[in-house]
């Protein structure tokens, strides 16, 4: 059974047909790459995932149950978790409060319930560690690098042990070394068993790290292909429309 | 560290690519504003009593602390907002609305309680509307408050028939008393000693809400998610905090700090004008600001509110009792607001002014490799 079916989705925007009857499976522990040029649908793909709006059509279901998502919370129910192309992290709180943010550790009761700090740095140290990133739980996320901000964004999907986590352009304007350290973060996700989407413009990135390809063109599924049976070029031609199918 | 193989680099080097620096506490407390203001005050402070030994008077430091603490107990209010990335411009107004509202019941021979919840419930509602309009239907901050600040003191004035209310029935002698009681009382033969300060409830009430405010901003989630909000709003909403419903409270908990300042000054005066609080809505801004609370959201803190608000009433006092004509202090009280955030500035490199005199002062120890 499928940890993710997505069943001839379609999403319109007013006129704009962003996507045109998409499928696509996803099995446990698998690294699917989406890719697509600007425009294909990709990012209007992954909000459905994410719960951000629904579909205009097309079923979403996680292993063979059908689900609906109204608010990206229902998707983090489902096991879903997002880590997206800003980030979504808070500059001015330290690495521990940004894992955490919303889903913070409390001790006490009634009114008094205050924030666990010791517990929630003690748990983003593991996660970190985890992820054999030297990022600090005490430090202030606006001090830190790219790469160890892509560290706490994976971090925090790792909360609630997801069993699937979409990345949305994560080695976009980062450097040469910090992809590298973000490419091992994806593998660390898939050896611990959780399946992985990653979008992204990056074709060797997708190559190192993807069990799968699929390719979006203007809105439909032009391709879905095991990676070792394709490549770079192909995948080109399939992105820029060179190639019509495969 | 072996660039022919980047797949396998170790990971301790990125502490030195991100110039990963060990803080002490101590450099901690170099960059911090309240820290620099608290300075600052003590500067001020010693600088007048040098001149003038009237200003560590008992009586000199209980008035300044009650003149102070009204604008202490908004600019904690004012604070949430700032945090949020917001403005609440209607406090000054509310005041005066809070304080007709209370007024009129009182006039009416109502009791001092239900005439204060009515006051209060007044506050609150403006408080409500602003939140409402703000949080839930995306309106600007400054344009709806600025909106508020103008039909709470329009309402305060017809309501009042444009009259001051001084008359206020069998409970006056009470309401009064909240206005003006003090701790310690400092009567003859009690067994505080006279240089102890009787400090005003103002100031007792300012000091209570101060801690609770700190408390809120560092123990509770409440806190976090309310900087959250001002860091990267986007964010707060994506990780399922409760974006709206956070920044409505804000603006209901500033709307509250107003009332309950209204109310002390109601008590204190004995009598309510709808003037109450007029233009002191940039005041409580030029405090929070001075405290080092951010307008573009994610700085501030409960001590910096207090403490900015002490060091605009020390430099009034201060050029008061200096014989400086009174005209000259809104030209100082605004020297200190920009000289505040300049120091507060983060610069092209994202550190401060402030950030910079501390490594200045203390070089920071470069993580070991």
């Amino acid at each position: 059974m499928s940890l993710l079916a997505l069943d001839r989705i379609t999403k319109s925007f007013g006129a704009i047909h962003a996507l045109q009857g998409v499928d696509l499976e996803i099995q446990p522990g698998e690294a699917v790459g989406l890719m697509g040029d600007n425009g294909a649908g990709k990012s209007t793909l992954v909000k459905i995932i994410a719960g951000n709006f629904p579909p205009t059509s097309g079923h979403i279901a996680v292993e063979g149950r059908e689900v609906v998502f109204d608010r990206p919370i229902d998707a983090r129910a489902a096991g879903i978790e997002v880590v997206y192309q800003d980030l979504a992290l808070a500059n001015n709180l330290t690495a521990a409060e940004n894992v955490f943010l919303g889903r913070e550790l409390k001790k006490g009761w009634g009114p008094f319930r205050t924030l666990d700090k010791e517990a929630m740095i003690e748990r983003s140290s593991e996660l970190f560690a985890e992820l054999k990133s030297e990022t600090r739980p005490r430090d202030l996320v606006q001090k830190m690098s790219g790469g160890q901000r892509q560290a706490v964004a994976i971090a925090r999907t790792r909360l609630s042990d997801p069993k699937l986590v979409l990345m949305d352009e994560p080695t976009a304007a980062i450097s040469v070394r910090q992809v590298a350290e973000v490419l091992n973060l994806i593998k660390r996700l898939k050896a611990t068993g959780h399946a992985v989407i990653l979008i992204s413009h990056r074709m060797p990135d997708v190559f190192e790290v993807c069990d799968r390809i699929a390719v979006l063109r203007r809105g439909t599924k032009v391709a879905d292909k095991a990676t070792r049976d394709t490549s770079p070029e192909e995948i080109t031609g399939l992105i820029t429309g060179a190639i019509h199918a495969a | 560290m072996q660039p022919d193989v980047p797949r396998t680099t170790d990971h301790a080097a990125i502490g030195d690519v991100a110039g990963i620096e060990e803080r002490t506490l101590l450099q901690k407390m170099l960059t911090s504003q309240p820290f620099w203001v608290t300075v600052a005050l003590i500067v001020v402070c010693l600088g007048i009593g040098f001149y003038q030994p009237a200003f560590f008077t008992a009586q000199n430091i209980a008035n300044i602390t009650r003149n102070f603490a009204i604008f202490g107990i908004m600019a904690l209010g004012m604070t949430c907002v700032i945090i949020t990335a917001g403005i609440d411009l209607s406090v000054g107004s509310i005041m005066g609305l809070v304080a007709i509202v209370a007024g009129i019941y009182l006039t009416a021979e109502y009791s001092w309680y239900v005439s204060f919840a009515l006051g209060m419930l007044a506050g609150l509602a403006c408080g409500a509307v602003n939140g409402f309009l703000i949080a839930y239907v995306g309106l600007s901050p400054f344009v709806v408050t600025l909106g508020m600040m103008s039909i709470a003191r329009s309402l305060a004035v017809v309501i009042s028939g444009n009259q001051m209310l001084y008359q206020f029935g069998p409970d006056a002698p009470i309401v009064k008393a909240i206005g003006q009681a003090k701790f310690p009382p400092n009567v003859e033969g009690d067994m505080w000693p006279d240089w102890i300060p009787a400090f005003s409830s103002h100031f007792w009430v300012m000091v209570f809400m101060a801690l609770i405010v700190g408390y809120v901003f560092k123990y509770k989630a409440w806190g976090k998610h309310l900087f959250a909000i001002g860091g990267n709003e986007q964010a707060a909403r994506l990780t399922g905090v409760n974006v709206k419903l956070i920044k409505f409270q804000a603006y209901v908990f500033s709307a509250f700090c107003a009332a309950v300042s209204s109310l002390l000054i109601l008590g204190y005066t004995g009598s309510a004008i709808n003037a109450l609080g007029q233009s002191y809505e940039l005041r409580v801004i030029a405090a929070t600001v001075i405290g080092g609370a951010n307008l573009l959201g994610g700085y501030g803190t409960a001590y910096g509110a207090i403490i900015g608000a002490a060091l605009l009433e020390v430099i009034r006092n201060a050029l008061l009792m200096a014989g400086i004509d009174s005209n000259w202090q809104g030209a100082f009280v605004g020297i200190f607001i920009i000289l505040a955030v300049f120091i507060g500035l983060q610069t092209e490199g994202g550190r401060s002014y402030i950030a910079q005199l501390r490594d200045t002062i203390l070089p920071p120890r470069r993580k070991d490799r």
